[in-house]
């Protein structure tokens, strides 16, 4: 696969190096002529120097054969364009953004960028479930959607705590997809399973009814 | 008076993000014609280009920022202009008026004329001062 990356700060950097590691063709386009420097000392010739918003910059690096495109500048508007000329421009049939204001996740998603990439939410999301003491943990948000895989422990202030699944006030959109016991076999719970203390419930949720959730399984 | 009934009917709600030299003069003008203006920028020294006698909202903010832009009215506004000195902050300032909050009149500048061309055609409505005053600069002087 041919990845044009923009931008040769430390993220741009490091995952060059493992796209090259596994033998991907991979060029970095970057605007500082002593950033470019280091990076061909290190990698190999895989550096251009240029504003990967330009398009006399994207034309001469071939970004008409490139099969992605993957913008990781510190400025989310810089991130923005590059992936709007590339994919209009350009026909690349991948982009994705790197984002810094988590608030521009969403804006990218409506203005067209195919993956965005949250730097301050992936480290939220592994801050959460770094900290056992937190009862309710985001696994994974569904790209696109506002659908969201969430994790909840039943501690013994619980409400739902001896209830059985079917019992509990779930919101619409939301199925529990299993159930964690200890010395027991993952499962899919039913309607009657009973829920006890310490079990480990992995749900399919909306952001919308995340808040009426922690109500009613973990008061 | 007629005169002043004419401009109260049509008086515009008008947001302008960056207030250098561009964007205060045209704050100023929107002002004195009697329209609402909030002007944004990310330095407070900018707005000493505001004149004295200028009546609109003067914020410091950053228009790439959808909650900034609400405070600056964006959802009642019925025009946008994207002026600061950075292309791509004024591309995704005018998507984000144009896309999110529907401001029905939304224009950019944007100084590289081949960027212009593409957001022309993504259908933001875009003006580059670089052609306009190169375009300017060689009628004048082709008459020599």
């Amino acid at each position: 696969m041919y990845i044009v990356i923009i931008g040769g700060g430390k993220i741009g950097y490091y995952l060059s190096k493992a796209l090259l590691n596994q033998g991907q063709e991979v060029l970095i386009i970057e605007k500082d002529l002593h950033i470019c420097e280091r990076l061909e000392n290190e990698l190999g010739s895989c550096c251009m120097r240029g504003d990967g918003c330009e398009t006399a910059v994207l034309s001469e690096a071939g970004l008409n054969r490139a099969d992605v495109l993957i913008a990781t500048t510190s400025h989310d508007e810089d991130n923005l364009v590059s992936c709007q000329v590339a994919k209009h421009r350009y026909k690349v049939p991948r982009t994705i953004a790197l984002i810094n204001n988590p608030v521009n996740e969403n804006i990218f998603k409506k203005l067209g960028i195919d993956a965005t990439i949250s730097v301050t939410n992936t480290i939220l999301e592994h801050v959460e479930q770094e900290i056992p003491a937190h009862p309710l943990v985001h696994l994974l948000t569904m790209k696109g959607k506002m659908e969201e895989l969430i994790e909840l422990v039943i501690t013994q202030d619980s409400p739902a705590l001896g209830k059985s699944i079917g019992q509990l006030h779930l919101p619409d959109d939301t199925t529990i997809v299993l159930l964690l016991r200890e010395n027991e076999k993952p499962r899919i719970p039913g309607a009657d399973t009973i829920l006890r203390e310490n079990d480990r419930i992995i749900a399919l949720t909306t952001t919308n009814s995340e808040k009426s959730i922690e109500r009613n399984l973990l008061g | 008076m007629p005169g002043t009934q004419g401009i109260k009917q049509t008086k515009k709600t008008i947001v302008i993000m960056g207030c250098g030299r561009v964007g205060g003069k045209l704050a100023a003008m929107f002002d004195a014609a009697g329209h609402r203006v909030t002007v944004l920028d990310l330095d407070a020294y900018s707005f000493r280009r505001l004149p004295p006698t200028f009546s609109g909202t003067a914020l410091i903010g950053n228009g790439t920022d959808e909650d900034m832009l609400r405070k600056a009215g964006i959802e009642s506004a019925d025009a946008f202009i994207a002026l600061t000195q950075g292309d791509n902050r004024n591309v995704m300032a005018a998507q984000i008026a144009k896309h999110i909050f529907n401001v029905p009149r939304v224009i950019c500048r944007i100084y590289d004329p081949l960027r212009k061309d593409i957001y022309e055609h993504l259908g933001l409505e875009s003006i580059s001062p670089t052609e306009v005053f190169a375009d300017l600069l060689f009628n004048r002087l082709e008459k020599i």
